[in-house]
């Protein structure tokens, strides 16, 4: 056992998984010889060579579409955004061309695009953004978002490996904040579309992902010490395909759940796992569902505008105090 | 100054050093093609084509002449065809029937029935069918030709663009990326007058499509794209050159779209006599046979032979599959991903 950091561990799956198969590459800005903004490519280019840690000019929709080219010829490449931010720039790239691409016409189209998310950090409006909802509508693409070391490693190596293309969401915030133990020499994997119950409890329920997990967490432990409330914790993990059952489970335990997630409310993805809730499990349910959720603005940079708008410990604490005496 | 790399707007002497039997070969190819869209309106006309029909008119030499210039087979060159360049597929050997039963949204047709037209691929034939988003498959063919470069392949990938899609965004970026990371791709720019309604002055500000290649640090040639042979020579060029590891060349091909948009548009933004002009002038299938003639290449009774044999074949494959049944409704939520292999319908189907 080793202990590891998120971003550690991010690394090692993809080194592995670049180890392990030759037909894995990397493209990107900046990831060859300088490692990437963030530096999980260091050294990736020393050790695989040039040709499998393309260094590619500003051009996000040519990263990704170039990435599905190479993916329909049996390649598994893995796109770098170097901000999640500019995800955007391959919006059309991502929905219409490579979502579609095995249904309109039966082409593989096994890749990654990954990139850095979130806030907390006083990036301000387009450093700091989680572009997940702008893609969960889109059939065809799954989404990824690990909270933890292990399920960081985990899922980029289960998403180099699943034949569909996968967007893999890394938090920032948890890069060098989050570490583990991790096992030595083992074939870490972690199961697209499978929930993880991160902490247990049997009065309330809070689902979330990413780095709420940890934001949800420390208000479970806030909740028991000042109010004896026992906190469910669902991590979700993978948000396309969605885990369904385990939400279900965790709602007719606890009968109450706040959905959190940092992103913006309106159509969020915390909507749609509401409306899941209501069709599946409704006559579990003993409270309104409750959503803790970023505020609907652009994320500002001043460290009081950002705190503000941001879903806080606080508040999750709050609405489930709330929600726990309805 | 206009880098011309390759022969430009000279027909070569000779029949650019091919054989007889492929001077006959893309005859074929350029009359098979017509002949298929001369069926598909028949059949537009009367609804059995479900959505709209796009034709190639006047744009069949480019088409089949560009694609003729790769090496085809099992698993050699790729291209990636537009809306109007059937004539490319054919001669990659998408099949006749697979076209009409595109157009009649057929359950046997390569998409089964989820994509229109000439939206379907097949890559060991050597076809990556585009998506409506124009400029979307330059970066696409980019990846399929950086593919060849790291396998150390010695294949090469061609993507047609219109003049009107080189505005776009996508082409900008595949282009540059293409051109940076040196991958064996050729670009045929189709400047075919009319991009749906608009005219070239108002896509760009360039006179010919061949300048953009300069700011890319790529070699530009423009064609006469309606000069069979000449394509053919261009692309036959670019094509050994990319192979040879000397990277993407662009070939600006000026021909003319002389149907609307599709069916459903009249063209009343078309002046008459360029239309006619261009019909009685300058058709790519008249010129390249007055060639073949008139270089005593080949005799009138073969290309006859050809004719028939091509209205023959679209004959047989009409009538194969013109009464084949759609696909069944609920197939429609097979295939969406690898794993689930289907969705299940919504639970109020089953009340």
């Amino acid at each position: 056992m080793a202990e590891v950091t998120y971003l550690e561990a991010l690394r090692q799956g993809l080194w592995e998984e670049m180890e392990r198969d030759p037909s894995v590459f990397i493209l990107g800005e900046d990831v060859g010889a300088y490692g990437g903004a963030f530096k999980v490519t260091e050294g990736f280019a020393k050790r695989f060579g040039e040709e499998r840690v393309i260094d590619t000019p500003i051009s996000e929709a040519a990263i990704v579409g170039a990435a599905a080219g190479a993916a329909h010829m049996g390649m598994r490449p893995v796109a770098e955004m170097q901000f999640i931010d500019f995800i955007s720039c391959a919006y059309d790239m991502l929905t219409n061309y490579v979502a579609t691409a095995r249904y309109r016409a039966g082409l593989a189209t096994p890749m990654v695009v990954r990139g850095p998310c979130g806030g907390y950090v006083r990036g301000g409006p387009f450093h700091s953004q989680n572009p997940e909802a702008a893609f969960f509508h889109t059939p065809g693409l799954k989404i990824v978002y690990p909270a933890t070391a292990r399920d960081a490693k985990g899922l980029i190596k289960a998403s180099i490996r699943d034949d569909d293309p996968v967007i893999y969401l890394e938090h920032k915030w948890l890069y060098r904040r989050i570490k583990e133990q991790l096992p030595e020499g083992e074939d870490l994997l972690t199961p697209i579309g499978e929930a993880r119950l991160a902490r247990e409890g049997k009065d309330l329920s809070i689902v979330t992902y990413g780095a709420t997990v940890w934001k949800a967490l420390e208000a479970a432990e806030q909740l028991a010490r000042d109010d004896r409330l026992s906190v469910e914790v669902l991590d979700l993990r993978t948000l396309l395909p969605m885990d369904d059952a385990a939400i279900m489970r965790t709602v007719e335990k606890t009968n109450k759940v706040v959905i959190v997630h940092e992103d913006t409310r309106t159509g969020g993805v915390a909507g749609e796992i509401a409306a899941r809730i209501n069709e599946q499990a409704f006559e579990w349910l003993d409270g309104p569902i409750i959503r803790v959720t970023a505020h609907d603005v652009p994320l500002p940079y001043a460290p009081t505008l950002e705190d503000f708008v941001l879903p806080q410990t606080e508040d999750i604490v709050k609405a489930a105090r709330w929600l726990a005496a309805y | 100054m206009v880098s011309r790399a390759a022969p430009t707007t000279q027909s070569p002497p000779a029949p650019a050093g091919l054989t007889r039997d492929q001077l006959l070969e893309i005859y074929r190819y350029l009359r098979l093609t017509r002949t298929l869209e001369e069926r598909l309106v028949a059949l537009y006309r009367q609804s059995k084509v479900i959505g709209g029909l796009f034709r190639s008119l006047g744009q069949e030499g480019e088409s089949v002449a560009s694609a003729y210039a790769l090496e085809r087979g099992h698993n050699r060159d790729i291209l990636s065809p537009l809306i109007r360049n059937l004539g490319s597929m054919l001669v990659m050997g998408a099949e006749p029937i697979q076209i009409l039963r595109q157009y009649m949204a057929k359950a046997e047709s390569p998409t089964r029935g989820r994509e229109l037209n000439v939206h379907f691929n097949d890559l060991e034939r050597g076809y990556l069918g585009q998506i409506s988003h124009l400029g979307d498959m330059v970066p696409v063919m980019a990846g399929i030709a950086l593919t060849f470069k790291l396998r150390g392949e010695p294949r090469v990938g061609l993507v047609y663009i219109g003049d009107g899609a080189t505005s776009t965004g996508t082409f900008h970026e595949g282009l540059n990326f293409a051109a940076v990371q040196r991958v064996p791709l050729v670009v045929i720019a189709e400047y075919n007058r009319w991009a749906y309604s608009t005219p070239p002055e108002k896509q760009f500000a360039v006179k010919d499509l061949a300048e953009k290649a300069k700011g890319y640090g790529v070699p530009g040639v423009t064609v006469d794209g309606n000069d069979v042979l000449a394509v053919y020579e261009a692309t036959r060029f670019a094509v050994e050159r990319a192979r040879g590891g000397h990277g993407v060349h662009v070939i600006e091909v000026k021909t003319y779209r002389r149907k609307g948009h599709a069916e459903h548009d009249d063209q009343h933004y078309v002046p008459k006599d360029e239309l006619d002009w261009w019909a009685k002038e300058n058709d790519p299938v008249d010129r390249y046979v007055k060639r073949l003639l008139q270089g005593e290449w080949v005799e009138e009774r073969e290309l006859k032979a050809i004719d028939g044999q091509a209205k023959a074949e679209i004959d047989r494959a009409t009538d194969a599959c013109v009464d084949e049944p759609l696909p069944p409704g609920d197939s429609a939520l097979a295939g969406v991903y690898a794993d689930p292999p289907a969705l299940t319908p919504h639970w109020y189907r089953s009340l």
